[in-house]
C-alpha cells in the first residue's frame, strides 16, 4: 500500500509514516480494518452530535433509545447482507415486517383466544404467537425465494411485487384498522423501561460476553497451534481480549447508568417494600430486550455466514455463480434459503416493532426496505456480489440511525434527516470505491 | 498398480462415451461422438473454436447434459446429470476460466462443495487450510497466500488452486480445458510436469488445447474434432503435426481428398 500519490490536492506528506505504527498494529492483531473504520466513524458521529448539542446527546437514556430504534433495521440488515451477497435484492422486507406484525396482533387478540381457545392467561401465549409469526414470515420468504430461484424471475421484480401486494394484504388482515392490546409479555420484546433486563442480568450478559471473547481467542489460537500455523503474538491476543471485554463491559455499564424514571422507581419501591431515600431511587434499567435479541441475531447470523456450509455457498455464489454451480453446489436451494431466512428475520423485526407500539398499525415497516439496504451497503456490502459482512451491516444500521437520531435531537426535521442519510449513503460507497481502487 | 500407457486394447477403458449428441437450439454442437479413455492415458482434444471439444467435455463433467448417448465409466453405465454426479465418479475438471470464486481464499475454493466440517457441521477452516498447505507443497511450494481472496493471486497461483482441487480429491479422470492458456513459460512447464506425474499414477486425462505442440508433447492419442464430430482419433506417434493441423482445418482424414492442400496451407 503506497501513499496517495495520485491525488493532486493532497500533497504526499509524512502521513504514511504517521499511520505506520497503527497500520502495523492492525496487521498484527488481524483486526478487520473496515469494521474498525466503521466503529471510528460511529464514534465520531456520536461525539460530534454530543459536541453540537452542548454535551446533552451522549447520555445513556439517549443512547439506549437510539439503539432500540436501530434494532429493527439492524435485524433485517443481517439477512439483507446474505441476499445482496448472493446477487439478489429483497424489497419486500418492510411490507413483510408489517404483515407479520399485524399477524401477531391478530393472533393474540382474535385467533388464539377465539379459534384455538387460548385465553390471555394461557401459558407462553406470547411465544406461541411469536413462533406462528416466524412461520408466516418463513412461508412468504420461501414463496418468493422459490419463484426467484426455481422459476428464475429476477428478485427485484418478485420482491417489488411482494412490496406492493404484501403491504396491501396487511390492510385486509385487519380491515384497515390498527389492532392494539397485545400480550404484556409480548410487548417486552419492544423494549422500553419495562422491556429491559435490569442491572444484574445486564452484568450477567456482559460476563458471558467476556467469557465468550476469551474462549474464542483461546480456542482459535489452540486450533492454529495444533496445525502449526503462525499465531498472533501473545501481547496482541492479550490486547484483543482486553479491548473486547472492555467494550462489552463498557456498554453494560453505560446501559446500567440509565435509571428508571421517578414514578416507576417509586412504584418499584412500593412493590418491593422499600423506602425511597431522599435523593430518589437509582434502579438501573439495563439492556432492553430488543438489544439482546439483536445481539443474539447478529451472533447467530455471523456464525451461519462464516462457519456453516450454507454461508460459504452464499459467498461462493456471489463471487462466481458458475464456479459455485460447477463445484456441485445446489445453488437454487441456497438462494431460496436466503429468502426464507430474510422472512424469519422480518418476523423478528415485526415482533420488536409491534411490541414497542403495543399495537400493529398499517404502516409498520413502511420504507424499511430502503433503510435496510442502505445499512447493508454502508456496512460494506457490494452489489457486485460476494462481499459483505453481518457485523458491518449492523454497524451500518447504527451509523444511519445515529445520524437520524442526532439530527432530530438537534431539531432537524425528518426531510432534513433523509437528505443527510442519502448523502452519507453515497459518500460511504464512494469512499469504499476510492479505497478499493487505491488498494489495487 | 502397473499401467501400460498407450495400449488401449489390453485394459478396460476408464471412460467410454458412446454416440453422444448435444444441441443448443438449432446448433448441433456435438454429433454422434464416441470416444474412449484408458487409465494412464492422455488424449489431446483439438479442433477449431466451436468444434465441440468443450461441449463434449462439459457433458462428461456434468455441466451440461447430453441429449442422447451413453457414458460408461470403468465398464459400468453411468448417469451424469450434474457436476456432483461427475465428482462422485472421480471425474474432476479444470475449466478454461478456472472457475474459482474470487472472493474466497485458496482453501475455500479447494474444498468448495466438499467442505471439511467438525462437530455439528461447523466448517473446519483450520483443517482445510492444513490440507491445502499439504497439497500445495506438492504442486507449488512457493505458494504462501492461504488466507487471501483468490482475486489477489497471480494466474499461475490460481491455476495451482484449480489443479489442487482436482488432485486433492483423487481424481481418476481429469478434464483439462486449456490448462496453460493464461500461464507464462515456467508455469506452463510446471503444469506439463504435473500432467506427466498424474499420468504415471494411472489417471486418465482429457486435454483440450489450442497449442498443437503442447498436445504432441503430452498426449498418447489425439482426437480431432470438426463441426461437432470426431474426424479421427490417432496415435500421437503415427502422425505429424502438419497432418493433425490438416485435419483441424479441413475436417478430413489424412490421405483423403483435400488433405494435401490443407497441409500446404499450413
Amino acid at each position: 500500500m503506497t501513499n496517495v500519490a495520485g491525488t493532486a490536492n493532497k500533497p504526499p506528506t509524512a502521513q504514511g509514516s504517521l499511520f505506520e505504527p497503527l497500520r502495523r498494529l492492525v496487521s498484527v492483531t488481524e483486526i478487520d480494518l473496515r469494521l474498525f473504520g466503521m466503529l471510528v466513524a460511529l464514534a465520531v458521529i456520536l461525539v460530534g452530535f454530543d459536541f453540537l448539542s452542548g454535551g446533552k446527546f451522549f447520555r445513556p437514556v439517549n443512547m439506549v433509545t437510539l439503539a432500540v430504534q436501530a434494532t429493527t433495521v439492524a435485524v433485517l440488515a443481517t439477512g439483507m447482507v446474505l441476499v445482496i451477497v448472493s446477487r439478489n435484492i429483497d424489497l419486500s422486507v418492510g411490507s413483510l415486517t408489517g404483515f407479520v406484525a399485524m399477524s401477531y396482533a391478530l393472533l393474540m387478540t382474535d385467533i388464539l383466544p377465539n379459534v384455538l381457545g387460548m385465553g390471555p392467561d394461557f401459558p407462553f401465549r406470547w411465544a406461541i404467537a411469536l413462533a406462528l409469526g416466524i412461520g408466516v414470515g418463513a412461508a412468504f420468504g420461501a414463496l418468493q425465494g422459490f419463484i426467484i430461484a426455481y422459476i428464475g424471475v429476477p428478485s427485484f421484480v418478485v420482491t417489488l411485487g411482494g412490496l406492493l401486494s404484501i403491504r396491501g394484504a396487511v390492510w385486509y388482515l385487519s380491515n384497515g384498522a390498527a389492532i392494539t392490546g397485545l400480550d404484556p409479555a409480548f410487548n417486552l420484546l419492544g423494549g422500553g423501561v419495562r422491556g429491559s433486563v435490569g442491572g444484574d442480568l445486564t452484568w450477567l450478559v456482559g460476563a458471558i460476553g467476556c467469557v465468550g471473547v476469551v474462549y474464542i481467542l483461546i480456542s482459535g489460537r489452540r486450533q492454529r497451534q495444533r496445525y502449526g500455523f503462525p499465531v498472533r503474538p501473545m501481547w496482541a491476543e492479550g490486547l484483543l481480549g482486553v479491548l473486547g471485554c472492555a467494550a462489552i463491559l463498557g456498554v453494560c455499564a453505560f446501559a446500567n447508568n440509565n435509571f428508571l424514571p421517578e414514578s416507576l422507581a417509586n412504584q418499584y419501591a412500593q412493590d418491593h417494600g422499600m423506602v425511597v431515600p431522599p435523593g430518589g431511587l437509582h434502579i438501573p434499567v439495563g439492556l432492553p430486550y430488543p438489544i439482546i435479541m439483536l445481539i443474539g441475531v447478529t451472533l447467530l447470523m455471523t456464525w451461519v455466514a462464516n462457519r456453516r456450509r450454507f454461508g460459504r455457498y452464499v459467498y461462493a455464489y456471489g463471487g462466481n455463480p458458475d464456479a459455485a454451480e460447477l463445484a456441485g453446489i445446489n445453488t437454487r436451494w441456497t438462494i431460496m434459503k436466503t429468502f426464507i431466512l430474510m422472512g424469519i428475520l422480518a418476523a423478528v423485526a415485526g415482533a420488536i416493532a409491534a411490541g414497542r407500539l403495543n399495537a400493529a398499525t398499517l404502516d409498520i415497516g413502511e420504507g424499511y426496505e430502503l433503510y435496510v439496504i442502505a445499512a447493508a451497503v454502508v456496512g460494506g456490502t457490494s452489489f457486485a456480489g460476494g462481499v459483505g459482512t453481518i457485523p458491518g451491516a449492523v454497524l451500518g444500521a447504527f451509523v444511519m440511525q445515529s445520524l437520524a437520531y442526532g439530527l432530530s435531537f438537534l431539531g432537524v426535521n425528518s426531510p432534513g434527516q433523509n437528505v443527510a442519510a442519502g448523502i452519507v449513503l453515497i459518500l460511504a460507497v464512494a469512499f469504499d470505491a476510492w479505497n478499493r481502487r487505491r488498494g489495487s | 498398480m502397473t499401467v501400460e500407457t498407450g495400449t488401449p486394447e489390453t485394459s478396460t477403458p476408464l471412460v467410454e462415451m458412446r454416440h453422444i449428441n448435444v444441441s443448443f437450439g438449432g446448433v448441433h454442437a456435438v454429433r454422434d461422438v464416441s470416444i474412449e479413455l484408458y487409465p494412464g492415458e492422455v488424449i489431446g482434444l483439438v479442433g477449431h473454436n466451436g468444434a465441440g471439444k468443450s461441449t463434449l467435455m462439459r457433458v462428461l463433467s456434468g455441466a451440461h447434459p447430453a441429449d442422447s448417448g451413453e457414458i460408461v465409466i470403468s465398464g459400468k453405465t453411468a448417469t451424469i446429470r450434474n457436476p456432483r454426479d461427475a465428482k462422485d465418479l472421480a471425474i474432476e475438471t479444470i475449466y478454461q476460466n478456472l472457475a474459482l470464486a474470487d472472493n474466497l481464499d485458496a482453501p475455500g475454493n479447494l474444498f468448495l462443495g466438499r467442505e471439511m466440517t467438525t462437530l455439528m457441521g461447523q466448517l473446519d477452516d483450520s483443517g482445510m487450510e492444513s490440507e491445502t498447505r499439504k497439497v500445495m507443497e506438492r504442486l507449488n511450494p512457493n505458494f504462501t497466500r492461504f488466507k487471501q481472496a483468490c482475486v489477489s493471486l497471480s494466474g499461475g497461483q490460481r491455476q495451482a488452486v484449480a489443479i489442487a482441487r482436482a488432485v486433492y480429491f483423487n481424481a481418476r479422470i481429469l478434464i483439462m480445458d486449456e490448462p496453460t492458456a493464461a500461464l507464462g513459460p515456467a508455469e506452463t512447464e510446471q503444469v506439463h510436469d504435473l500432467i506427466r506425474q498424474l499420468k504415471s499414477e494411472g489417471i486418465g486425462i482429457f486435454l483440450i488445447s489450442h497449442d498443437i505442440h503442447d498436445v504432441f508433447d503430452l498426449s498418447d492419442r489425439i482426437s480431432v474434432m470438426y463441426q461437432g464430430h470426431i474426424v479421427e482419433t490417432v496415435q500421437r506417434d503415427a502422425v505429424s503435426t502438419d497432418e493433425v493441423l490438416g485435419m483441424i482445418i479441413a475436417g478430413r482424414r489424412p490421405g483423403e481428398n483435400g488433405a494435401v492442400e490443407a497441409t500446404a496451407v499450413t
